[in-house]
């Protein structure tokens, strides 16, 4: 009898499980889910909501982190997946995965240093590389003060201040390091995460700019858009034809003409670093991971719908939010290859 | 019985979830076995995991934080069984239980919105200069006066447990029988004797279970100490600088621990504050049983 007391209660609750689960699959057939990227959170959801109200499908969307959404895609639990780092061709295909670029946007250094003007302090991608592996310690090293001159930049230390958890927007910027400084590159390399010489860690872009806010001479970077709501102050960059540029939806787009689209295979291309002469040398892409044989064949089609939706209509939001929509030619582009590869 | 069942489901949930821990880090333990322990690599791009850092952040954060809270926990509870006129004690006492009930996060955001940059404006720089030229703590006290780092996140651990101690504290010390303590001032104690020869001998070993109550928190302290702590996997003497948790650790990288070895390793860590947590416990239990033997022998 004591038995039945306790094995009741239980058993009510294991089938209410059971039930919820059952729900939430069944009800999956009228709604696209999504998960990835934190980077493209904000657009994707303004897209979504648009979309909906237009008569579209809803999109369920969980901004989890790019590697995580890489995983879940794999593994089949949600109909597509956001990544800002772009997979190889081969993992590609050993997944039965298709990918397109969606978004572009900037992910900017930004400093907290007194007597500082916002977009003043010039650094180039070696001092950058050397104040985040902890060898220029100073913000008056030699190094920072030759680049700016009449800037005043104090005796102090630099606190340097990275991500704490793994990140697309880590991969880009580390990335960006390593193509423009060999001892960065043979040092700590790119990666999602990668082995931090010195600094502190936030979480997220949010951790990243509170930080940056509340340590005085720190250094970090964040996406643009967490810079300019956070009105911190960005640094102007030297980008691979030599000229200083400020980030802006202008330098991101000079960033998104200039890259190679045409010759990427599955539009695998980072485009750090990026050869225009007005071009910001820390612009990133966000990819969109689909599997090629869908387990559900219409919520499949019906975000490649959305997709194609928010190309072509959704410029406005997407610059209304900092992102830059991707230059025409590669949304033709984008456009063929999603008719070819999720049929 | 149904109580009996209930006693022992406490017991089978929890060697249940050590278990799966245990389990869920196996690849870890397997790939680095005993190096995971004492390892201070942490890794991710090379996948070579040692989690010697956040258990040595887990400690001495935890420590600081003790160090704070149970002398000021005391006073607080001295203050209010003792001192304090009998009609502000309620409302005193109710303050401090609301303490208890503030959502850490909250914690974590004072903590670095208001505590982090006051530690390195004013208390960080003294710090550096009067303790850390001194010749064996300097170590300790020398670095950046960034505000974030191991001394800053012990304190705001500190003010987290306070609650926990004090409350427990005080309702251990109401409970001593006024007969003792009216005993104790006809011979003419004084307050401080009273404290020390009737009331602590008394509560002792409440009073040292409310202190692992409030180093339990401590230990498994997540968003407050994320925070404040700094997240870098560096290995410093330096309270000043940053270091990591346990709890911390998991929290901010689990989202994106994709490959099976880093996964694994951080559900090994989770697995590691089970068995540190359940250490400093043995240790509380062993060290009551020692005091109550020798008092047994003395008296």
């Amino acid at each position: 009898m004591n038995k039945m007391i306790i094995a009741l209660p239980l058993a009510a609750l294991l089938s209410a499980c059971g039930s919820n689960g059952g729900s939430s699959n069944a009800s999956s057939g009228s709604q696209v889910t999504g998960a990835g990227s934190t980077f493209v959170y904000p657009v994707l959801s303004a897209w979504a909501a648009d979309y909906k109200q237009h008569g579209g499908v809803a999109i369920n969307y969980q901004s989890i982190g790019s590697g995580a959404g890489i995983s879940q895609v794999k593994a089949g639990t949600v109909d597509f997946g956001a990544s800002d780092q772009p997979l190889a061709s081969e993992e590609l295909a050993g997944s039965k995965l298709a990918q397109f670029p969606i978004v572009i946007g900037g992910i900017v250094p930004v400093v907290n240093v007194a007597g500082v003007q916002p977009g003043k302090l010039r650094l180039t991608g070696t001092v950058l590389a050397d104040v985040f592996a902890g060898k220029i310690k100073k913000w008056n090293d030699a190094a920072i003060t030759s680049l700016n001159p009449g800037v005043t930049l104090p005796n102090a230390d630099i606190a340097v201040v990275h991500r704490s958890d793994g990140s697309g927007t880590t991969f880009n910027f580390t990335h960006y390091l390593s193509q423009v400084s060999p001892t960065w590159k043979a040092g700590p390399g790119e990666g999602k995460t990668v082995n931090w010489p010195s600094g502190v860690g936030g979480k997220g872009n949010e951790g990243v700019a509170g930080y940056v806010k509340q340590i005085p001479n720190s250094i970090g970077y964040v996406e643009y858009a967490y810079a300019l709501q956070n009105k911190m102050n960005a640094t102007a960059l030297q980008n691979s034809a030599g000229s200083f540029v400020t980030p802006s939806a202008e330098s991101f787009s000079a960033a998104a003409e200039s890259a190679d689209w045409k010759n990427a295979q599955d539009f695998n291309l980072v485009m750090t670093n990026a050869p225009g002469a007005s071009a910001w040398p820390l612009t990133a892409t966000t990819f969109v991971l689909m599997p090629t044989t869908p387990r559900n064949k219409a919520t499949s089609q019906a975000a490649v719908t959305f997709f194609r939706h928010a190309l072509e209509q959704g410029q406005d939001q997407a610059k209304k939010l900092d992102y830059v929509p991707l230059p025409a030619a590669l949304v033709q582009q984008v456009e063929s290859y999603m008719a070819a590869k999720l049929k | 019985m149904i109580t009996a069942a209930a006693a022992w489901l406490v017991l089978l949930l929890l060697s249940g979830v050590a278990v799966s821990m245990a389990w869920g880090g196996r690849l870890a333990f397997k790939t680095f076995g005993a190096h995971f322990i004492s390892g201070k690599d942490w890794d991710v791009g090379a996948e070579k995991f040692g989690a010697f850092i956040p258990i040595y952040g887990t400690l001495v954060t935890s420590l600081i934080a003790l160090l704070i809270a149970v002398p000021v926990s005391i006073g607080i509870a001295l203050f209010l069984t003792d001192i304090a006129p009998r009609w502000s004690r309620g409302p005193i006492a109710i303050a401090i239980e609301l303490l208890a009930a503030i959502p850490s996060i909250i914690y974590g955001m004072w903590g670095l919105f208001i505590f982090a940059p006051f530690m390195a404006a004013n208390v960080e720089p003294w710090l550096n200069e009067h303790l850390g030229t001194k010749p064996v703590i300097g170590p300790l006290f020398t670095g950046p006066s960034i505000g974030i780092g191991m001394l800053t996140a012990g304190i705001v651990l500190g003010i987290m447990v306070i609650p926990f101690v004090a409350s427990v504290a005080r309702e251990v010390f109401s409970a001593v029988p006024p007969a003792l303590r009216e005993s104790a001032v006809a011979l003419g104690s004084t307050r401080w004797e009273i404290l020390s020869r009737v009331t602590l001998p008394y509560t002792r070993s409440a009073i040292i279970g409310a202190v692992f109550l409030g180093l339990g928190r401590a230990l498994g302290e997540t968003m407050a100490v994320t925070f404040v702590l700094g997240n870098a996997h560096d290995l410093s003497l330096s309270l000043l600088m940053p270091s990591n948790s346990i709890a911390a650790a998991i929290a901010n990288e689990f989202a994106e621990a994709d490959t099976d070895l880093y996964r694994s390793s951080l559900i090994a860590l989770g697995f590691l504050l089970f068995v540190v947590t359940f250490i400093v416990l043995t240790i509380a239990k062993l060290l009551l049983l020692r005091i109550n033997r020798q008092l047994g022998r003395t008296h």
